[in-house]
C-alpha cells in the first residue's frame, strides 16, 4: 500500500542573486513496511525533501510546485494547524544531531507525555504508561527510572532512542530521518540502524531514510534514490543501484567510495563531477622548484621519523596541589617508525589520540614525554629557533577542517606565499608570485585562484589550497590529519588522487590519519592502530585488513560497512 | 572577593586620594586640633591596621563622618535609603513587567508591524539618554500640562525606620515620573535582550524537532523557547536590575528625589570620600546579593547545573 | 596598487553588507545624518552663524530670544538664543563638536586597551587569564556610568583645584575609556580563544611564525568584526555617558560646553519657559545617538551570518 506519495516537488531558496533550486521534479511513493534510501552529496537536496512535505522548510525556503499524499490525501497547502496535526501523528521526523534535538531543561519524561497527550486520547497516567513502554521498545534499559532523567544524563546513542522514541510516539505511519546516524560513532551506528530496520518491520510503518553514507544505504535500505544538484537522477532496488547503476552520475559516486575488501591504486571514474578543476600535469621534479635544493636527498637512516616512548597529558582538573590534578592521558607510551618514501596510516576512534601525535610530531604541543626523531636528530630537545625551522620547513601539515585551516582574511596568494617567505626561499617577490601560481596550478586550481579569499572556495578546492601551502617549504614530510572526512566522497576521491599523485612524483614520506578504514586501506602502505592513547597493532595494511592480530582491530574490522553487491567498476 | 577588592578600592581612596584634614577643617584651626581630628578619624597607625579597622568599621555598618556634612555617613545613608530603593523597584517592576512580554512578542512575531514598531521604540529606547528623559517628561507634564510634581518625594509617610511614599498620592504622583525615567532605558534593554536571545533559542534543533512532532505552537513558544531564553538572559537581567540603583544616581539629580544618588553626586563635587566609599560599599553588596538570587534562579532553572 | 583597489570596491559593492546597506533606507538615512553632523560640528568655526565663544560676537540684550516661528524670535537666530545671548545653533555645533571629540577618543582608547588585554588573555591563557578577566569581571558589575562618576571624583580629589578645569576633557576621556574597556577585551578575548584553537592558527606555527607575528597578521583580523560592531555602539554610549556626565556637573564645564553641559545650563530655564535652551541641544543630541545606534544595530546584524 503507498503510504507516501510525491509528485513534482520543486523547492526553491529565493534569494538576491536568483533563486537557487534546490530540488526539481521530485516523484516518489513510499510502501508500508518499506525503507527508502535518499543519497546524494551535500547540495543535492536531499533533506529540503523531508522539510517540505512536513512543511518545515527554513526560510526562505518555498515549495512552488509539486503535490504531496498522504495515503492518497493531499496534504501540501494545509493550514498550520492541520498541518500540525499531521506532524507527529502521523509523520514522524528524526534528525542529525541527537545533542541538540531534544529541549534540555526538560525531563525525557515531560517531552514524551507531551507529545503523546497532544496527539492521542490519553491523560498523563496512560500517557506515561506508553512512554515507558516506548522507551522500553528502543532500548533504553531501565525505562521507568530513566524517564525522570534530563537529556544531558543520557550518551549521544542513548539520546537518539530517546529521539526515535520521541518520533514513533504518537504513532505515526511514515518516519523521515534525516541523516540519523551521522553524528554517531561508528560502533552506535550499527546498533541504531538496527533498531531502525528492526522497528519498520515490526510496526510496519513506512521509513525514509536520507544519508550521504553508502553504508547507510547498502545496510537498511530496499531501494534507493540518488540525488545530484536538486535532480533526481535515478531510483531503483538497493542492489540494483549499487551492483549496476545507469546514470553516469551513480557509477560515478559509488566509485569514488572507498572499498573495504581491495585496494586500488587510484580511484578511477571520478571525472563527473563538476568540480575536477585543472588536469593534473606531472612536473619534472629535476627541473621544477619543488625539486630544487632539497638538501635531503640522502637519509641517514631507514627511518626518516621515529617516535620513542612519546606521552601526552592534558589537565582535566586543575588545582593548586600538585597531587589533585587530574589528566587525561591522550598519548600514552606510543612509539613507532616510518620509513622514507611510504604512506604510514595512524587509525583509531575518535578520542584515541591520534590527531594529537600528529601534532606532536610537528611541534604544535611540547610532549610530555618521549622522543620525536627525524632524520636522527631529536626534536624535543632542539635549542635555537633556527634550528627548529630548519626542521619545521621539513615536515608540513594538512588539516582536517577546510573551512578552519585557511586565514578566511587573506588572499589564496598570501596564503600559499607565507611559508616562502618567511622561511626565505625564494629571491624576489616577483619569483614568490610566480611559484604561488605555479603550485596552485599545480593542485588543480589554477592561478587565478590567487587573487580570491578562501571563502569563494569549497571544501574540496580548500584542501588543495591547503595542499599547495604545505607543498611551499618545499617538505620532505606531509602529515594528513584526516585531510578528507569532512568532504563528500567523490571530492575525497579526487584529494586523494592528487596526494598520491604528489607523494609519488616528490618521493613525499607521509603520515596519514584516518578514522576510516576503507581509507586507509585504499591510501596507506603501513598502518599503526591507536586506542584510548595507546598503540595497539602496527603492521602492513594488507596484513592488517586479512589478518589483524589483537581482538581491537577485529572489532574495528567488523563494523565497517561491506557494501556488498557494489559495482565492480575496479 | 568582589566585595573584598571595592573595600580595597573604597580604603585606597581615602588613603591617597586627598588630605581629609584640609578637607574638613579651615585655615585657621590649629595643629593641635588637627592631630586630635586626626586621632578620632583614625588616620594614625599603619596601613594594614588601618585597612583592618576600615573593614570591621565597614562591616558594622559604620563608615566615619561625612566631611562636609559633619555627620556619621550610616545616618545619612539611612535618611537616605528608602527613597532610592522604592524608586528601584517600582522601575525595576515596570521594566520587567512590560519588557519581558514586549521581548517574547517582538521574537515570536518579528515580521508584524506591531513588533517592527516595538524595535524602532526600542532604538529610541536606548538613544535617549536617562536624564533627557527626566527633562521631557518635567517639560511636558510638570511644565506645560503641570500634572505632575516635578520634584522631590513628596508627602511620605515615617514607619519609625522606614520612610515610605507608597502611602500617599503625592507620594504616589511624585514617583511616577522618576520611576517611568529610570525604567525606560532599562526595558528597551530588556526587550532587545530577550528579542535576540529567544530568535536564537527558535532557530535551534530541539524546536524544530519540537515543531516536527506537532506540538502546539503556544506550548512550544512558551514552555520550550521562553525558559530556553530565560537561562542565558537571567544574569544579564539580574545585573541590569542591579544597576538601576546606580542609573538612580542621575534620575535623583534630575528630580532632586533625596535619595542615595543625589548624595553621592553631591560627594563627588567636594570629594567626600566617606560618602563615597561607604556608597561603593553598598552598591557592591547589593550586586553581591543580584548574583546570590541569580545563582539560585539558575539552580532551579536549569537542570545540567544541578548534576555536580 | 590601483588593481587592488578596485578589486576591493568591486568586491565591496558585490558583498552582502553593501546589499543589505542599501536595502534598508533607515540606514542609509542614519548614515547621512551622521555624516552631516560629523562634518558640521568638525567644520563647525566654518559652518555656524556665530562663534558662542567670541565675546564680540554676541550681545547680552540679545539673550533669551526664542527660535525664529515663534513670537519675538528672529531670523538671526534660528534656534534662539541663551542667557548670553549667544545662539543657540551655533553652541549646539561647537558643543558637538566637543561630545563628538570625547566620544571618539574614548571609544578609541578603551578599544586599544581592550583590544590588548583581550588579545594577551585570551592567547596565553592560564593564570594571566584569569587574573585579568576576574578584573573585569569586578569591572562589569558596576554600570559603567558609576565607573567614570568614581574616576572622574577621584582625579578631582587628587588633582589641584585650578587645574581642573582644563584638564576636565582628558579626565573624561580617561574616565569613560576605563569604564568601556571591559567590552572589548571580553569580546576580543572569547573570540581570541576560539581563534587560536582553529587550524589555520596552527599552520602558521607548522611553518614556524613566531607567536607575536601569529597574534597580529592571523588571529587580530579575524576578531575585529565584533570590535567594530561594539565600537560603534560603544561611540553611541560614550557620546550619552559624556552628556550624562557633564549633566550631573562633573564632565565638561561651562567654558568650552559639550551637548551635555549645554543641556545642565539649559535646565534652569525650563520652568520659567525658555525651553528651546534645552531641548534643542537634547534633540541634537539624541538624534546623533540614534543615528549612530541604528548604524551599530544594523552593522550587528550584517556581520552575523546566523541572521537571516
Amino acid at each position: 500500500m503507498t503510504l507516501l506519495k510525491i509528485e513534482g516537488m520543486r523547492v526553491e531558496f529565493p534569494s538576491r542573486r536568483g533563486s537557487v533550486v534546490a530540488a526539481k521534479d521530485v516523484n516518489l511513493e513510499l510502501a508500508s513496511g518499506e525503507i527508502l534510501g535518499i543519497v546524494g552529496e551535500s547540495g543535492a537536496g536531499k533533506s529540503t525533501i523531508a522539510n517540505a512535505v512536513l512543511d518545515l522548510l527554513d526560510p526562505p525556503g518555498i515549495m512552488p510546485k509539486g503535490k504531496v499524499f498522504l495515503e492518497g490525501e493531499r496534504i501540501d497547502g494545509l493550514s498550520l494547524e492541520q498541518m500540525r496535526k499531521i506532524r507527529g501523528k502521523r509523520i514522524g521526523m528524526i534528525f542529525q544531531d541527537p545533542l541538540t534535538s531534544l529541549n534540555p531543561l526538560q525531563t525525557i519524561q515531560e517531552q514524551l507525555v507531551e507529545t503523546i497527550t497532544t496527539h492521542l486520547p490519553m491523560n498523563n497516567k496512560q500517557a506515561l504508561e506508553r512512554s515507558i513502554e516506548m522507551l522500553e521498545k528502543v532500548g533504553i534499559p531501565e525505562p521507568a527510572i530513566r524517564i525522570k532523567h534530563y537529556p544531558h544524563q543520557f550518551s549521544g546513542g542513548m539520546r537518539q532512542r530517546v529521539v526515535i522514541a520521541l518520533s514513533l510516539c504518537a504513532e505515526p505511519d511514515v518516519i523521515l530521518a534525516d541523516e540519523p546516524t551521522t553524528a554517531l560513532d561508528v560502533s552506535i551506528q550499527a546498533q541504531i540502524l538496527d533498531l531502525m530496520r528492526k522497528l519498520v518491520k515490526e510496526t510496519g510503518v513506512g521509513m525514509i531514510i536520507i544519508t550521504h553514507d553508502m553504508g547507510v544505504i547498502s545496510d537498511v535500505c530496499d531501494r534507493v534514490m540518488v540525488m545530484y544538484r536538486g535532480d533526481v537522477v535515478e531510483i531503483g532496488p538497493t542492489r540494483k543501484i549499487l551492483g549496476n547503476p545507469d546514470h553516469p552520475y551513480t557509477r560515478s559516486l559509488i566509485s569514488a567510495v572507498p572499498r573495504p575488501d581491495k585496494r586500488l591504486h587510484r580511484f578511477p571514474l571520478v571525472e563527473y563531477i563538476e568540480e575536477a578543476g585543472v588536469p593534473y600535469k606531472p612536473i619534472d621534479i629535476k627541473t621544477h622548484w619543488l625539486g630544487q635544493a632539497r638538501d635531503f636527498d640522502k637519509p641517514k637512516s631507514d627511518h626518516l621519523i621515529s617516535i620513542k616512548n612519546l606521552e601526552m597529558r592534558f589537565l582535566t582538573v586543575d588545582s593548586v596541589f600538585k597531587s589533585k590534578r587530574k589528566y587525561l592521558r591522550a598519548v600514552d607510551d606510543v612509539s613507532f617508525d616510518i620509513r622514507e618514501g611510504e604512506v604510514f596510516g595512524l587509525v583509531g576512534e575518535s578520542g584515541s589520540g591520534k590527531s594529537t601525535v600528529a601534532r606532536l610530531i610537528c611541534g604544535i604541543y611540547k610532549p610530555f614525554g618521549g622522543q620525536v626523531i627525524f632524520d636522527g636528530t631529536d626534536l624535543t630537545a632542539l635549542g635555537s629557533r633556527r634550528v627548529a625551522n630548519h626542521y619545521r620547513r621539513q615536515m608540513q601539515m594538512i588539516f582536517q577542517d577546510p573551512f578552519s585551516s585557511l586565514n578566511g582574511r587573506m588572499r589564496v596568494g598570501d596564503i600559499v606565499a607565507e611559508p616562502i617567505k618567511f622561511h626565505k626561499l625564494a629571491s624576489s617577490n616577483a619569483e614568490v608570485k610566480s611559484i604561488v601560481n605555479d603550485l596552485l596550478d599545480h593542485v588543480g586550481l589554477g592561478a587565478i585562484a590567487a587573487k580570491k579569499f578562501p571563502h569563494e572556495f569549497s571544501g574540496g578546492q580548500r584542501q588543495r589550497i591547503s595542499i599547495a601551502r604545505a607543498l611551499a617549504t618545499r617538505p620532505r614530510f606531509l602529515i594528513c590529519d584526516e585531510p578528507t572526512s569532512a568532504l563528500d566522497v567523490s571530492i575525497q576521491a579526487q584529494v586523494l588522487n592528487l596526494l598520491k599523485d604528489l607523494q609519488e612524483e616528490l618521493s613525499l614520506t607521509m603520515l596519514f590519519i584516518s578514522h576510516d578504514l576503507p581509507v586507509i586501506r585504499q591510501v596507506c602502505d603501513r598502518v599503526a592502530v591507536m586506542r584510548d592513547g595507546k598503540l595497539v597493532e602496527v603492521a602492513d595494511t594488507e596484513d592488517l585488513f586479512e589478518a589483524p592480530q589483537t581482538d581491537y582491530s577485529r572489532h574495528l574490522l567488523e563494523l565497517m560497512p561491506r557494501l556488498e553487491g557494489l559495482s565492480g567498476a575496479g | 572577593m568582589v566585595m573584598l577588592t571595592v573595600a580595597l578600592i573604597a580604603f585606597a581612596m581615602f588613603q591617597f586620594v586627598g588630605d581629609p584634614i584640609a578637607n574638613m577643617v579651615g585655615q585657621d584651626t590649629s595643629l593641635a586640633e588637627r592631630e586630635q581630628l586626626k586621632e578620632d578619624l583614625g588616620l594614625n597607625g599603619s596601613i594594614f591596621t588601618q585597612f583592618g579597622h576600615f573593614v570591621k568599621n565597614a562591616v558594622q555598618g559604620e563608615f566615619g563622618r561625612s566631611y562636609r556634612l559633619r555627620k556619621p555617613v550610616r545616618e545619612l545613608i539611612a535618611e537616605r535609603f528608602p527613597a532610592t530603593l522604592e524608586l528601584s523597584l517600582l522601575s525595576a517592576f515596570l521594566a520587567l513587567l512590560v519588557g519581558i512580554p514586549m521581548g517574547v512578542f517582538t521574537a515570536l512575531r518579528r515580521d508584524s508591524w506591531l513588533a517592527q514598531g516595538f524595535m524602532t521604540l526600542s532604538l529610541i529606547g536606548i538613544s535617549l539618554p536617562t536624564f533627557l528623559i527626566g527633562i521631557f517628561l518635567i517639560l511636558f507634564f510638570g511644565v506645560m500640562l503641570q500634572w505632575l510634581p516635578t520634584f522631590g518625594r513628596g508627602d511620605v509617610v515615617d514607619l519609625g525606620w522606614w520612610t515610605t511614599g507608597f502611602l500617599t498620592i503625592s507620594g504616589w504622583k511624585s514617583l511616577i515620573m522618576p520611576a517611568i525615567t529610570l525604567a525606560i532605558f532599562q526595558m528597551t534593554l530588556i526587550v532587545r535582550l530577550i528579542r535576540a536571545e529567544m530568535l536564537e533559542v527558535l532557530r535551534s534543533d530541539y524546536i524544530k524537532f519540537a515543531r516536527a512532532r506537532g506540538l502546539r505552537e503556544r506550548s512550544i513558544s512558551f514552555s520550550h523557547a521562553l525558559k530556553n531564553t530565560l537561562v542565558p538572559v537571567i544574569t544579564i537581567i539580574g545585573l541590569q536590575i542591579g544597576s538601576l540603583i546606580a542609573f538612580a544616581i542621575i534620575t535623583e539629580s534630575v528630580f532632586q528625589w533625596p535619595g542615595m544618588g543625589l548624595l553621592f553626586i553631591q560627594a563627588i563635587e567636594e570629594v567626600d570620600i566617606p560618602i563615597m566609599s561607604a556608597y561603593l560599599l553598598l552598591i557592591a553588596f547589593v550586586f553581591v546579593l543580584i548574583n546570590l538570587v541569580v545563582d539560585v534562579l539558575y539552580y532551579a532553572i536549569d537542570p545540567r547545573l544541578r548534576m555536580d | 596598487m590601483p588593481e587592488y583597489f578596485k578589486d576591493f570596491w568591486r568586491r565591496f559593492f558585490d558583498s552582502d553588507i553593501w546589499w543589505s546597506f542599501k536595502s534598508s533606507p533607515l540606514v542609509v538615512v542614519a548614515s547621512i545624518v551622521t555624516f552631516i553632523m560629523i562634518f558640521s560640528s568638525v567644520f563647525a568655526t566654518y559652518v555656524a552663524p556665530f562663534n558662542p565663544f567670541d565675546l564680540a560676537q554676541f550681545d547680552l540684550m540679545d539673550n533669551l530670544k526664542p527660535p525664529v516661528w515663534m513670537e519675538d524670535g528672529t531670523s538671526k537666530f534660528l534656534l534662539g538664543t541663551d542667557d548670553q545671548g549667544r545662539d543657540v545653533l551655533s553652541t549646539i555645533l561647537y558643543g558637538s563638536r566637543v561630545s563628538l571629540l570625547v566620544g571618539f577618543l574614548s571609544v578609541i582608547f578603551a578599544m586599544i586597551i581592550g583590544i590588548v588585554v583581550g588579545l594577551v588573555a585570551g592567547y596565553s591563557g592560564g593564570w594571566v587569564d584569569a587574573v585579568l578577566m576576574r578584573i573585569a569581571d569586578v569591572q562589569l558589575s558596576f554600570p559603567a556610568i558609576l565607573i567614570a562618576l568614581l574616576v572622574d571624583g577621584i582625579v578631582r580629589g587628587i588633582l589641584p583645584k585650578g587645574s581642573h578645569d582644563e584638564l576636565a576633557v582628558y579626565v573624561l576621556i580617561v574616565a569613560i575609556a576605563l569604564s568601556f574597556w571591559v567590552q572589548y577585551a571580553r569580546t576580543v578575548r572569547s573570540s581570541t580563544m576560539v581563534e587560536r584553537t582553529k587550524e589555520y592558527v596552527q599552520a602558521a606555527q607548522v611553518i614556524g611564525l613566531p607567536q607575536p607575528l601569529i597574534l597580529l597578521r592571523h588571529i587580530l583580523p579575524n576578531v575585529m568584526g565584533p570590535v567594530l560592531v561594539i565600537a560603534t555602539i560603544q561611540l553611541a554610549l560614550a557620546v550619552i555617558t559624556e552628556a550624562t556626565l557633564s549633566f550631573l556637573g562633573v564632565g565638561v564645564p561651562p567654558t568650552s560646553p559639550s551637548l551635555g553641559t549645554l543641556i545642565r545650563v539649559g535646565n534652569d530655564y525650563l520652568f520659567s519657559g525658555e525651553w528651546w535652551i534645552t531641548v534643542f541641544p537634547g534633540l541634537a543630541l539624541v538624534i546623533l545617538v540614534l543615528a549612530v545606534n541604528i548604524l551599530g544595530d544594523w552593522l550587528r546584524d550584517a556581520l552575523n551570518p546566523k541572521l537571516r
